[in-house]
């Protein structure tokens, strides 16, 4: 777990500033940029897997069922997947204030 | 023991590399640097060491590609002068900050403009704040030495930074000295292999050089001058062992004829051996003078320098580099800082000698030391030996 | 994502776009499913680079190492303390990618062949931008190509000096509006050809030179498999759309990556030990207006600009074709 910034020490950083933890970004939750979210018909949806290939954030996750969930934690509404996706059957919608 | 041979210090320095196993060298060539990496490529070429030898098409690329040999692990050297340390200059403070312990022999160069190919301190000088552990040599013996003793010094755990030996360019590169080779067996013995802390490697990926926010870059600084810092024991510790291997004994500051001098003269390099001679024919004078080398430069060696001049009343720097427009040669002004709060300390004068490498004959350090000596009223804050001026 | 609907809707239809989309492009079910680039990354919305990191991530797997110069991917990607790397990653400075990743490369090597290391196909990786690769970049990425190192050079070119801000690389199109190339009284933007990277590299006489883009994942996952394969020097060109940078919808990065090869703009092929081929066609090259309509950057240009464009593309992609010998 990295901490904040604000609470290292000198002596608590690791020599030459290395990150052994790999992929810890993910402690990081893009969700909050976002204004619109992917909402999706499942009716409509084929499960072709474009919108997981294309989006930049790695944020949409196949989920058991073999449909694709959007993970909103990290998601920040760029609405790729709504364009790409082959049926259409994925809407951005307004996020509430 | 191993052999004494007759061996042009460049050589020397490159057989000393051999020794240590190094597995990657990467080097552009820059006179008067070039007869340490034909060497070593003819070593590796002959099969005599076994490094993959990059030729890199620029000193930024040759520190660069010593930085990546490091990252997965490799023990690395490079070598350098003048332009060529100028242009990797930037890459000398990551190196550093990243906690590589890459050794590097710069071979001391003049700085351009204008072009000069031969010795002076100006390249090592101008990075003096990079970060790196920097030691000065005065013969080829200690050139051999202080290679070797880099590998150690700077892979050691508590240490973890790069570690640059300077020699004079030509002045000392290029001279054939008595060098005493240990054994390879006695080398090995003296260096293990390199066991990187971390090291790029699918089994555990880690990130090297992330960017750090105002919140967090004074820590890093912090935590790299502290390393800087503590280094000065542990230097001393190897230097210990190498002593009781060779019988040479090295020390941050070594003196000549202090112990009852009332005047000391501070160098550093290869010059110190011309302070030496004129050191002896003042003495036979009758002037109490003495010479203290400055061999370990960064770390700065604060209590030396402090215990060892405090029997003196005055103290002559000779620096082999001009700080433009600053407050002196950078030794004298650094000299002068650390000496500055004690409460009995010489009083210290600035001159600046064999710029460009203009030849430094033992009567203008004796000439420099009696205008000291008798108080000749100081129209300058600091001379430079030799120059011609009209009038 | 789940939002069911209450009447029965009439069966799923694939929706008709402006572009040529097609499955075969994506093969969405072919990809790896494990992520090297993980969530958390502070690129932009919609950024088409992150996209195309993801992508070589995927088709590289796990035994890499990587050199990353300075630039948009670096800085969102590592900020002390975290990472959203999975794979080993060095970032040095700006101008030395393929110097680092040469080193990356020697050093593997000779701990290898002593015995230091056990033996393992791991392979030394560069990445960079434009900036870091056709302009500062460009004296250590020639030397790392001429010494023949056993890696793979990535330029991710989103044509400008992005992360900075926007300014103009050597790779900025023609008549392209950066901060430091604007259209004023005086000058219509960039005044100069964009710099053809890809045939520097070729000119090196390297195993493997490919362009790529991330609109078509699977030429580019293709690309890279090959590139991995080679026992030598690979450069990859991937066209790497940046909506905040070309100031279009940050939706549109995709489709706009497909207008480009469609156009001709930039043309996807490889040469593989000198063969040139071209890896994705159209019977009809499209008009290059169809590629810089609706792009911010394009939209002070005026026909007859817009026609010297179409000119020197039409002259490059017939030049292209013939080395193809099409």
């Amino acid at each position: 777990m990295a901490k904040q910034m604000e609470e290292y020490a000198w002596e608590d950083l690791t020599v030459g500033c290395v990150i052994i933890e790999p992929g810890n970004a993910r402690e990081y939750k893009t969700g909050d940029w976002r204004s619109q979210r992917p909402v999706v018909d499942k009716d409509q949806c084929i499960k072709c897997g474009v919108c997981w290939v294309f989006c930049p954030d790695a944020a949409i996750q196949k989920a058991a069922d073999g449909y694709y969930v959007a993970n909103l934690e990290y998601c920040k509404g760029c609405g790729i997947c709504a364009r790409e996706c082959l049926t259409g059957c994925i809407t951005m919608v307004e996020e509430e204030k | 023991m191993g052999k004494r041979v007759g061996i042009e210090v460049s050589l020397a320095v490159a057989e000393a590399v051999k020794m240590a196993n190094v597995d990657c060298i990467a080097a552009y060539p820059i006179t008067p640097q070039t007869h340490i990496v034909e060497h070593l490529s003819e070593l590796v070429a002959d099969g005599h060491l076994d490094a993959e030898f990059i030729p890199v098409e620029s000193e930024h690329s040759a520190m660069s590609v010593c930085i990546g040999t490091q990252a997965v692990g490799a023990r690395t050297f490079t070598s350098t002068s003048a332009q060529g340390l100028a242009l990797m200059h930037e890459l000398l403070f990551i190196a550093s900050s990243m906690r590589f312990p890459i050794v590097m022999a710069v071979v001391n160069r003049a700085l351009s403009a204008p072009l000069n190919i031969w010795n002076d301190h100006s390249d090592i000088m101008a990075s003096r704040d990079c970060g790196w552990i920097q030691i000065f040599v005065d013969n080829g013996q200690q050139a051999y030495d202080q290679t070797i003793c880099a590998f150690r010094i700077g892979e050691d755990r508590r240490v973890l930074l790069p570690v640059a030996i300077n020699i004079d360019g030509f002045s000392l590169s290029h001279v054939v000295e008595a060098v005493e080779f240990l054994s390879q067996e006695e080398v090995n013995r003296f260096l293990p292999p390199y066991q990187p802390l971390y090291r790029m490697h699918p089994d555990q990926p880690v990130t090297m050089g992330a960017f750090a926010m105002p919140e967090l870059y004074m820590e890093t600084k912090k935590a790299h001058n502290v390393a800087l810092c503590n280094s000065l024991p542990i230097i001393k510790e190897v230097w210990a062992e190498w002593q009781e291997l060779t019988g040479r004994a090295y020390a941050p500051l070594e003196e000549y004829c202090l112990a009852d001098a009332e005047i000391g003269i501070l160098a550093a390099g290869s010059i110190c051996e011309v302070v030496m001679e004129a050191v002896d024919r003042l003495r036979s004078q009758g002037k109490k003078v003495g010479l203290l080398k400055l061999r370990l430069w960064r770390p700065f060696p604060f209590p030396e320098l402090r215990q060892m001049t405090l029997g003196l009343k005055k103290l002559v720097v000779i620096d082999r580099a001009l700080s433009t427009g600053g407050p002196g040669g950078p030794v004298f002004s650094e000299i002068r800082s650390a000496l500055y709060d004690q409460e009995k300390h010489p009083q210290v004068f600035g001159f600046i000698a064999g710029l460009g490498g203009r030849d430094v004959p033992p009567e203008q350090i004796m000439a420099a030391v009696d205008s000291v000596m008798h108080g000749v009223e100081r129209k300058e804050e600091y001379y430079l030996l030799g120059v011609r001026e009209r009038g | 994502m789940v939002d069911e609907k209450k009447e029965k809707k009439s069966a799923p239809k694939i929706k008709p776009t402006d572009t040529v989309r097609d499955l075969k492009y994506i093969k969405a079910k072919s990809w790896p499913e494990e992520e090297y680039f993980v969530s958390g990354h502070r690129a932009c919305q919609g950024c088409a680079e992150a996209l195309a990191v993801r992508f070589v991530l995927k088709a590289l797997g796990p035994d890499i190492v990587i050199a990353n110069a300075t630039g948009c991917m670096e800085i969102v990607s590592s900020p002390l303390p975290t990472t959203s790397w999975a794979v080993p990653w060095i970032h040095v400075a700006f101008e030395n990618a393929a110097a680092v990743a040469s080193g990356l490369e020697a050093g593997l090597k000779a701990l290898m062949r002593k015995g230091r290391l056990p033996q393992k196909e791991i392979k030394a990786i560069a990445m960079a931008g434009d900036g870091g690769t056709a302009d500062i970049g460009i004296q250590a990425l020639s030397g790392a190509l001429e010494r023949g190192h056993n890696m793979i050079y990535f330029c991710f070119d989103n044509e400008a000096y992005m992360n900075t801000g926007i300014q103009r690389s050597s790779s900025t199109p023609f008549g392209a509006m950066t901060t430091t190339s604007p259209p004023g009284k005086m000058s219509p933007g960039q005044m100069t050809w964009k710099k053809n990277m890809p045939e520097i590299a070729a000119a090196h006489g390297i195993p493997y030179v490919a362009t790529a883009c991330s609109s078509y994942p699977y030429d580019l996952y293709e690309k890279v498999k090959k590139a991995q394969a080679i026992k030598g020097p690979s450069y990859i060109h991937i066209l790497s759309v940046c909506p905040t940078g070309w100031r279009i919808p940050s939706d549109q990065a995709i489709r706009y990556g497909r207008l480009a090869v469609e156009t001709g703009f930039f043309p996807l092929y490889e040469v593989d030990r000198g063969k040139y081929r071209i890896t994705i066609e159209f019977p009809k090259v499209r008009p290059i207006k169809d590629y810089l309509e609706g792009q911010g950057r394009f939209r002070h240009l005026t026909p007859e600009l817009i026609a010297k464009i179409q000119e020197r593309v039409e002259a490059e992609y017939a030049a292209l074709k013939a080395k193809a010998g099409r």
